[in-house]
This record gives C-alpha cells, sequence and structure tokens, in this order.
C-alpha cells in the first residue's frame, strides 16, 4: 500500500515537473535515466560491464534522425526504426562479446563500440563531424505538435515510462532471477541446466535496444544526432551515473543519472565550466574507492540494518 | 616496371609501411606497459593513455622551466611518472585488492578522466609544439621516401625498450619471480617474496613505459592533453588481439598491427581507422584467448 | 515586391520608434551570448580574444543601448555542433540572450542557425567560414560577417594559379568547412586552368600528418593546398618541413591562414606563405588604434575573426539604437540599411542573404629580414574589392534572399 502511495507521489512529481523546472533539461534528464536504467540490466544484473553502450545509445539517434528527417518517417515511427537498429547492433556486438568475461567482455565491447564510432565517422548519413542537425521533433500520432516543449515531454515521460516498464518486467521475471543466478554463481546456473549463453545474449540484447530507445528519443528532443552520443566517454558516462546510484537497483541509475546531468549542466554555466570533467573523474574514483553500492545502494543497506 | 605495383605507387606503399612501423612501435611500447600491468595486478589500466600524455606534458615541462633537453627528457620523464605511478598504486589501487577487478578498469578509467580534465583546463586543449632533438634534425632520402632521422630513431629506440623488457621478464631471476607472482601470489609470498612491492614496482614500470613513449611522440604529435585519449582504446584492441598479460605477445601484435594499419591506408583508405577493430574481431571468433594468449 | 517590403518595414520601424523606445528591450535588457572555442584548434584565432572583442564593443557603446544595459555571456563549445546547439537553445529559453555571436567552426553555426531560426534570434557569425552559411544553409537573421569560403578561394586560390600553380591535392579538414573551402577553391582552379589531382581528407582535429603528406607527395600536384585551419594548418606545414616536401619543389598552399598561425609558425618557417585576410592591425591608424587597445588587454594583436566579432556586435547594437527595440526583424532590417563603417570594414553592406560584403586583402607573410618587429608580419599585395570576393548577390543560392 505504501509502495503504491510511493509511486503515485513520485509519478505525479514527473508530471508537474515541467511547470517547475526547464523543460529540455528535464527531458534530458529522463533520456539519460533510461539510458543508465537499460544499462544496469547487463551490469547490475547480468554482472557484465560493457563499455560500448554508447554505440547502441548515438546509433539509436543517427538512425532515428535519418529516418524522420530524410525518410520523412513520423516521430513515432521514426523512433522505433532507431530502436529496432540499436536492437540489431546489439545482437551482433552481444554474439562476439559473450564469449568472453569480466574484463575481456569490457575491453571487446569497447573496441567493438569504437569501431562503430568510426563507422559514424565516415559514412555520410551521419554528417561525420557535424553532426545530423535539423531533425524535426514532429506530431504525435499526427495530433500534439511536439515543437512545444511542455507537449515534447509529456511524450518523452510517456516513452522512458514505457521503457522502465519493461526493464522492471524483466528484472522480476523468472528470466531477471536466473541472470541474477548466473552474476552470483555461473557454473552453478549451467549445472542447473540453463544455456547461459542465451541468457546473456538476451540480456544484452534487451539493454541495447532500451538504450536505443533512449538515444533516439533524446535525438528527437534535441533535433540532432551527433558523435558524442556515440563516443566511448559516453559509455564512461553511463557507467559513472549507474555506479553512482547504485547498481543492481531499480531505481539507482536514474537517480544516479539525474545527479550527474543536473550537476554538468549547473556546472557547465558557472565559473567551474571548464571543470566538469575533473569533477566527473573525482567522483568516479571516489564512488569505486569509498562507496561501490552507490546511493540508492547505500540507502538500502542502512534501512535494512535500521530495521534488524 | 615496378612503379606500378598493384597499380599503387611504390612510394606510396612502402611510405605508408614504413609510417605504419613508426606507429605500430608506439602500440607495442604501450601495450607491452598494459601486459606488464595486467600480468601482475589484473587491472586494465585505463590512465595508461593519460601517463603516455603524462611523460610528454614532463618532458615539455622539463624543457621549458628546467632547461633540460629531449635526451634529459627521455630518461627523466619516464623516472618522473614512474614515481607518479607508484604513489597511485600505493594509495589508490592497493585498496582495491580483493574486490572485482572490473573495479580496478572503473578506478583507473576515472584518474584518466582527472588528469586529462586537469591538464586540458591548464594547458587548453591544443597542442603545445616540441622540437625534436638537433642531432636528429633532417633525414635521409631512401629512394621511396624522405624518411626523417626522428621518426628511425622513433622505431629503434622502441625495439631496443621492447628486447629488454622481454629478456629482464622471460630470461632473468626477476622475471621468475614476476612470472611467479602473475601465477601464484600467495605461493611466493611464503617464500619470502615481498609481493606487494612487487606489483607496486611492476605497476611503475609499466607506467614508466607510457611515459617513455610520450616523449618518443612528443616531436611527432605535439604536446596534447588528449594525445592518450583515442589511443588507448585502439592499445585496448591490440592486447586483446595479442592475448592479455602475454609480453611476446603485446610487442609482436603492436609493431604488426601498425603494418596492418598502414597497408590499409593504402589499399583501403576508408577503413583504416577501423581495421585493428575488425582484426580484433576475427581474432576473437577464431581464437578467443587472443593469438599469444593461453586459453583459460 | 522588395521595395514594398522595405518600405512596410520602414513604416514599421517609423511607428515603433514613435512609441516609447525603453519599453521595447526584451525583458529590459539586451544580451549577447558569445559561444566560441575556448581552449581547443580554434582557440587562438577566436577563443577568449572575441570574448574581449564583444566586451570592448559593448564599453565603447558606454554600456547601455536604448537606455537598457548590455550584456555578454560567453561559453566554450569545444567545436562540437550538439554543445553549441544546447547551450544556445537553453540561453534563449532562460537567459534572455538576443543574438549569438562569434561562432567559430562550421558545424557550430549551422547548428545554432537551427537554434536561432526557431527561437527567432540573431546569430552573428565571425568565426565560421563556409560560403553555404549564406547560400543554401542561410536564415533571414544570420549574418555572416568576417570572410567566407569563396573569398579565401578568390583570394589565395587566384593568386597561387597567376603565379603558374596549375595542379593541385589538397589536405581537407572532415568537415563542412573543409568542403566548402576545397569546392571553392577547386572552382577558382579549374576557371583558371588549372586541375586537381586529389584530396585526402584528415580527422578534424588531426596531430599527425605524415600519412596525408606522403600522399600529396605522391600525387606529384605542383600545389599542396592545406583546406583546414588553425592547428591543423600549422601541424600540416610542419610535417610537409619534416619531410623535405617544400625542398623537393612542391608548394604549400595555406588557403586560411590567420595572423595567430604566423605567429605560432614563426616568420622563417611561414615567410613567402600568400594568405588571405578580412582585416590586418597595420593597415591605417584606425586598425592600429584599435589592435593596440587589443594587445593591451590579450597581450597579442588581433586576428579577422576577433576584430570582425567587435564590427558585428556593435553594427548590431547600433541598429538598435537607431530603432530603439531588440525586435530581431526590426534590427536586422536596420542592419542592412546602414552601411558598415568602422575600423574592420569601410562602407561595408549586409545584403539580404546575409552577407557582409566588404574589401578583403591578399597578404604576404614578410621574411625575417623584412619584418620591423613583433607581429610586424604581412604585406598587403592586393586588395580585393566586395563584390569580386564574395560574388554578386545573383550568385547567391540562398532562398530568403
Amino acid at each position: 500500500m505504501k509502495k503504491y502511495l510511493a509511486y503515485a507521489l513520485l509519478l505525479t512529481l514527473l508530471l508537474v515537473a515541467p511547470l517547475l523546472f526547464y523543460p529540455v533539461l528535464l527531458m534530458k534528464v529522463l533520456c539519460f535515466a533510461l539510458f543508465a536504467s537499460a544499462f544496469n540490466l547487463i551490469l547490475g544484473y547480468g554482472g557484465l560491464l560493457s563499455f560500448g553502450h554508447a554505440a547502441f545509445f548515438g546509433g539509436a539517434a543517427y538512425v532515428t534522425g535519418h529516418a524522420i528527417k530524410v525518410w520523412g518517417l513520423p516521430t513515432e515511427l521514426g523512433i522505433l526504426t532507431g530502436t529496432a537498429a540499436a536492437m540489431v547492433l546489439g545482437l551482433l556486438v552481444g554474439v562476439l562479446a559473450i564469449r568472453r568475461q569480466g574484463i575481456y567482455f569490457a575491453m571487446i565491447t569497447l573496441a567493438l563500440a569504437q569501431m562503430v564510432y568510426f563507422v559514424f565517422i565516415r559514412s555520410g548519413f551521419t554528417g561525420g563531424e557535424n553532426g545530423l542537425q535539423g531533425i524535426p521533433r514532429g506530431t504525435f500520432l499526427g495530433l500534439v505538435d511536439l515543437s512545444n516543449d511542455r507537449a515534447m515531454y509529456y511524450f518523452v515521460l510517456g516513452v522512458c515510462l514505457l521503457g522502465f516498464g519493461v526493464i522492471a518486467r524483466a528484472v522480476h521475471s523468472p528470466f531477471g532471477q536466473v541472470l541474477r543466478a548466473i552474476r552470483d554463481n555461473e557454473p552453478r546456473a549451467t549445472s542447473l541446466g540453463y544455456n547461459i549463453d542465451r541468457y546473456k545474449l538476451l540480456a544484452f540484447v534487451i539493454s541495447a535496444t532500451i538504450a536505443g530507445l533512449a538515444g533516439a528519443t533524446k535525438s528527437v528532443v534535441f533535433q540532432l544526432a551527433s558523435l558524442t552520443d556515440a563516443h566511448w566517454h559516453m559509455s564512461g558516462e553511463v557507467v559513472l551515473m549507474t555506479l553512482l546510484g547504485g547498481l543492481g537497483t531499480i531505481f539507482g541509475p536514474a537517480v544516479g543519472a539525474s545527479l550527474i546531468v543536473t550537476l554538468q549542466n549547473t556546472l557547465s554555466s558557472g565559473p567551474l565550466g571548464a571543470w566538469v570533467t575533473v569533477i566527473m573523474g573525482l567522483i568516479f574514483i571516489i564512488c569505486v574507492l569509498a562507496f561501490r553500492k552507490g546511493i540508492v545502494g547505500e540507502l538500502q543497506a542502512a534501512l535494512r540494518k535500521s530495521f534488524n | 616496371m615496378f612503379s606500378d605495383l598493384l597499380g599503387i605507387a611504390p612510394q606510396v606503399l612502402f611510405g605508408q609501411l614504413l609510417l605504419g612501423l613508426i606507429n605500430g612501435s608506439f602500440y607495442a611500447v604501450l601495450s607491452l606497459g598494459l601486459a606488464v600491468i595486467f600480468g601482475l595486478l589484473n587491472i586494465v589500466n585505463f590512465a595508461h593513455g593519460a601517463l603516455y600524455m603524462l611523460g610528454a606534458f614532463a618532458a615539455w615541462l622539463l624543457g621549458k622551466y628546467l632547461h633540460i633537453d629531449y635526451w634529459g627528457a627521455l630518461i627523466l620523464a619516464p623516472l618522473i611518472v614512474g614515481f607518479i605511478g607508484v604513489v597511485l598504486d600505493r594509495f589508490l589501487l592497493r585498496r582495491l585488492a580483493g574486490v572485482d577487478h572490473l573495479y580496478g578498469l572503473l578506478l583507473t578509467f576515472g584518474l584518466a578522466m582527472l588528469i586529462e580534465g586537469l591538464f586540458v583546463k591548464m594547458f587548453g586543449a591544443s597542442g603545445q609544439p616540441f622540437a625534436a632533438p638537433k642531432a636528429l634534425n633532417g633525414g635521409v632520402n631512401l629512394g621511396f621516401m624522405f624518411l626523417p632521422y626522428y621518426r628511425a630513431w622513433v622505431v629503434v629506440a622502441s625495439l631496443v625498450v621492447c628486447a629488454v623488457t622481454w629478456y629482464v621478464f622471460e630470461r632473468t631471476k626477476i622475471g621468475a619471480y614476476l612470472r611467479a607472482g602473475t601465477e601464484n601470489p600467495k605461493l611466493l609470498q611464503a617464500f619470502g617474496v615481498n609481493v606487494p612491492l612487487l606489483t607496486t614496482l611492476a605497476y611503475g614500470y609499466g607506467v614508466a613505459l607510457a611515459a617513455f613513449a610520450g616523449v618518443l611522440a612528443a616531436p611527432i604529435t605535439q604536446v596534447n592533453p588528449l594525445m592518450g585519449s583515442n589511443l588507448i582504446i585502439v592499445v585496448f584492441a591490440v592486447v586483446v588481439i595479442g592475448g592479455m598479460g602475454s609480453i611476446m605477445g603485446a610487442i609482436v601484435t603492436g609493431l604488426s598491427m601498425g603494418v596492418v594499419e598502414g597497408l590499409t591506408k593504402v589499399f583501403w583508405p576508408e577503413a583504416s581507422s577501423t581495421i585493428i577493430f575488425i582484426v580484433m574481431a576475427i581474432v576473437l571468433v577464431l581464437r578467443p584467448a587472443g593469438l599469444f594468449g593461453r586459453t583459460n | 515586391m522588395k521595395f514594398l517590403k522595405n518600405f512596410m518595414v520602414g513604416v514599421s520601424v517609423l511607428a515603433l520608434s514613435a512609441g516609447a523606445a525603453q519599453a521595447e528591450i526584451s525583458d529590459g535588457v539586451v544580451k549577447i551570448g558569445v559561444l566560441t572555442d575556448m581552449s581547443g584548434t580554434y582557440s587562438d584565432v577566436a577563443g577568449p580574444g572575441t570574448v574581449t572583442a564583444a566586451e570592448m564593443a559593448i564599453e565603447d557603446f558606454g554600456g547601455t543601448v536604448a537606455g537598457a544595459p548590455i550584456e555578454v555571456v560567453s561559453a566554450d563549445h569545444q567545436n562540437k555542433a550538439d554543445v553549441a546547439a544546447n547551450k544556445a537553445r537553453e540561453w534563449g529559453d532562460t537567459q534572455q540572450v538576443d543574438a549569438f555571436a562569434e561562432l567559430v567552426t562550421t558545424s557550430v553555426a549551422m547548428a545554432v542557425f537551427e537554434v536561432a531560426k526557431q527561437q527567432n534570434k540573431i546569430a552573428l557569425v565571425s568565426g565560421a567560414a563556409s560560403s553555404p552559411l549564406t547560400n543554401d544553409a542561410c536564415i533571414p537573421s544570420g549574418l555572416h560577417w568576417t570572410y567566407n569560403t569563396r573569398a579565401l578561394a578568390v583570394g589565395t586560390g587566384s593568386a597561387i594559379v597567376k603565379e603558374g600553380g596549375d595542379s593541385w591535392y589538397f589536405l581537407t579538414a572532415d568537415y563542412a568547412f573543409g568542403e566548402s573551402l576545397q569546392r571553392d577553391v577547386t572552382a577558382v582552379v579549374e576557371a583558371g586552368g588549372g586541375k586537381v589531382l586529389g584530396a585526402s581528407k584528415h580527422p578534424f582535429p588531426a596531430s599527425d600528418f605524415s600519412s596525408f603528406v606522403l600522399q600529396a607527395q605522391a600525387s606529384g600536384a605542383k600545389i599542396i593546398g592545406l583546406a583546414n585551419a588553425g592547428g591543423d594548418t600549422i601541424n600540416a606545414i610542419k610535417a610537409a618541413n619534416e619531410f623535405g616536401i617544400v625542398s623537393a619543389g612542391q608548394k604549400i598552399a595555406g588557403l586560411l591562414v590567420f595572423l595567430s598561425d604566423v605567429h605560432a609558425l614563426g616568420l622563417e618557417t611561414a615567410q613567402g606563405l600568400l594568405m588571405t585576410a578580412s582585416f590586418y592591425w597595420d593597415l591605417n591608424d584606425e586598425t592600429r588604434a584599435w589592435s593596440q587597445r587589443f594587445y593591451e588587454r590579450t597581450g597579442k594583436m588581433p586576428t579577422g575573426v576577433q576584430a570582425g566579432v567587435y564590427s558585428s556586435v556593435t553594427h548590431y547594437l547600433k541598429a538598435i539604437e537607431a530603432t530603439g527595440t531588440d525586435d530581431t526583424d526590426t534590427v536586422v532590417a536596420k542592419m542592412r540599411e546602414m552601411p558598415v563603417d568602422d575600423f574592420f570594414a569601410q562602407n561595408g553592406v549586409l545584403r539580404s542573404d546575409g552577407r557582409m560584403v566588404h574589401d578583403m586583402y591578399l597578404a604576404e607573410v614578410k621574411s625575417p629580414e623584412e619584418s620591423t618587429g613583433p607581429w610586424d608580419y604581412l604585406k598587403i599585395v592586393r586588395v580585393i574589392p566586395g563584390e569580386e570576393a564574395y560574388g554578386p548577390l545573383s550568385e547567391s543560392t540562398c532562398p530568403t534572399k
């Protein structure tokens, strides 16, 4: 009962937020929250550190932008096309990467993502260094004009809640249980008769797809797709968001993403603008050394302690 | 006539091959450092690119403020940066003993952001010019290309450093300890060897190698805070191809990947920046442990 | 039709200025947002110096316009279109910025054009060079001040062709600006009876040019044209020297060279280089006086981009003063109507495609012996009349001209 009350409160907050804050910033927070949550599925629940998720995020952004701007697809279909492209890319990268574990997995995903990045630089449809600019926001189902920031916000909120729903469903399903079993003890899961490679691959593809959904939506919000979204720094940033919020917690990544995006935004317009990278690096180091459970993880641990 | 080999002018082919070999020397020294560190600490040192940059900056700062010339810097900069590495290991990496090795990668990633961010803040993102030593000015006309002496020196210096490192690790008693430390640190400790000191020194040495490469690169690429930022990813791919932790694998793969890249520039220029990753994907399918790695 | 349009604007301007002028400044402040590359490849060409130039323009104007205070905000766009677009959008939405200034790097200028079009704000482009900014990519409130790639091609390109440089190979920065410069120079070379043998696109920014320089050498072209700028041009010239290109007889043509580049290269390396300049500090008393003031603040003599920011901001403020409003359409109309007359440009004309047409200069870098002191780097070879440099308006493919 309490839980539902909390959810209702959260939803109300999300609904009134654009009246209080700058909607474009809120949309950015939402997109990154979804991205980090998707990433958490593979790292937090699957125990696999992917260092190449920017390829899915940025790749979907490019495909969506191209589909809407050049092919003239309506906004919803454009986002779906981008998301589907991320799914295919996720399958290709996943098949290669899950052959190895741990550090190897991280480096392979990183290298493959970098390869994708170079393809994006070279291929004409991305506009290379110029980026893909002037993507029209269009309308929602031909009815609501999305060039209005508030309307766009509610559209993005809808998309992101859908994405969160899929992730939460996956985590709490039998599939999610098996995934955690593999993370905690792979040989045991194998001996129980699970085809662990297939589970890992599925988790990776779902994660890549939703990361793509986040990137696709972001490209419509900002009306441009650029190399920044596909660069390995972006892969690192999403690791940081997830780590800061809390690995393997449902809300942690969203909390981490909100904090990091707000921080970047606040710093960039102040006198500390040039220090953004330094401060992010510092947070990274502190997280790794001092609180590896992240904000939500530590809170949960503290709560559990006080109940016992 | 041999001037139109496969429709490619020989000066282009040999020129790019030679440039590839020069790039390969950097890959070899950098992946060698990563291999040493990985072998003993089981950490993928994401800060390697930042430390490579630190080497170049150390040389630049030594020259600017202490008027130490290139040759002095080539010795001093790796020592200084190696010492920084020792400090980093003692105060940061050491605290991760016993947790998942992935945290080592994340910690060094944070370090790289911190170091590169600081240097961009202090020196700007555009490069600082760094002159090659006077003794190596000019070059020799090889017929197919004009080879600047400095570039030739880069290849020679890198090969010497690689060979010495290989000899120390594979043929001496220290090397035997180091290898034993990789295999079974607890047992080695029981024999009375100070293993933590050994790993700290290994990290310092790996980092010093990165700094050495940085000084070598300074006159070629200018001294730029982000010079190691993208290079490190390529070197990661080299390490995966060679097999993690293999000394010989790192050296041979580094050099040959440089040459492969040079060849690609001639025959398929569009793919020259992706070819190493393509090779990596193929190697992973055929030999997941890497060309020189043992299957685990 | 055009007459009618101008007439209508004139009438509305009259009507507006008849009202209380002060009330017409939105939010009671005129805010100029300088978006530039603060620490990257173009930071010497543009960078912090352009913020200083904008501040000088505001001070010289007295700090207020039409009774409202003038403010300047600035940000580093890191040469990334997405960073620039997000910043511009935020400035427009939440900080009441009325005009975006400087905007070096074509991809940045194009991204900010997109925002300026949506928010109906003015973009005063100085650093970005691509001619499409006032052709296919033009917007009604996008004003291109300092130079463009066509002017560079007409200046440096044709001068080199005339000297007998009739076969070319390009090293081109792989983004919109490099392509635009290569395209414009190619047109000039071919019109002069020359040939383009090939081109290598290099990443932006690039540090090691050795492999590109080798390709250029193998092409056997007489002229290696550098369709890049700033740090890239400097690195390419150095690599060409290192690999003995120049001593083997090929010539380097820097197609966009700034005073700051000559300063970085040193006269020993740069002497004899032909370049097209929009501005040089040592032209007359006026330019010397302004540049001296700039030098006292920054320790460097101004580049054309920096002087252009001063000129564009000043002209913008003059138009607000004259009309008493900061309404975009009114101000742009007034800016077109008034000639641009200051130390940077004499009788400059702001055309309906957004191009500010003014005279350009073909200059040659002095040898160390010719130079009489620090920053004495250039001798003007020829003044290129504005019409010749930028072409007639009829050639512009801007749809809203």
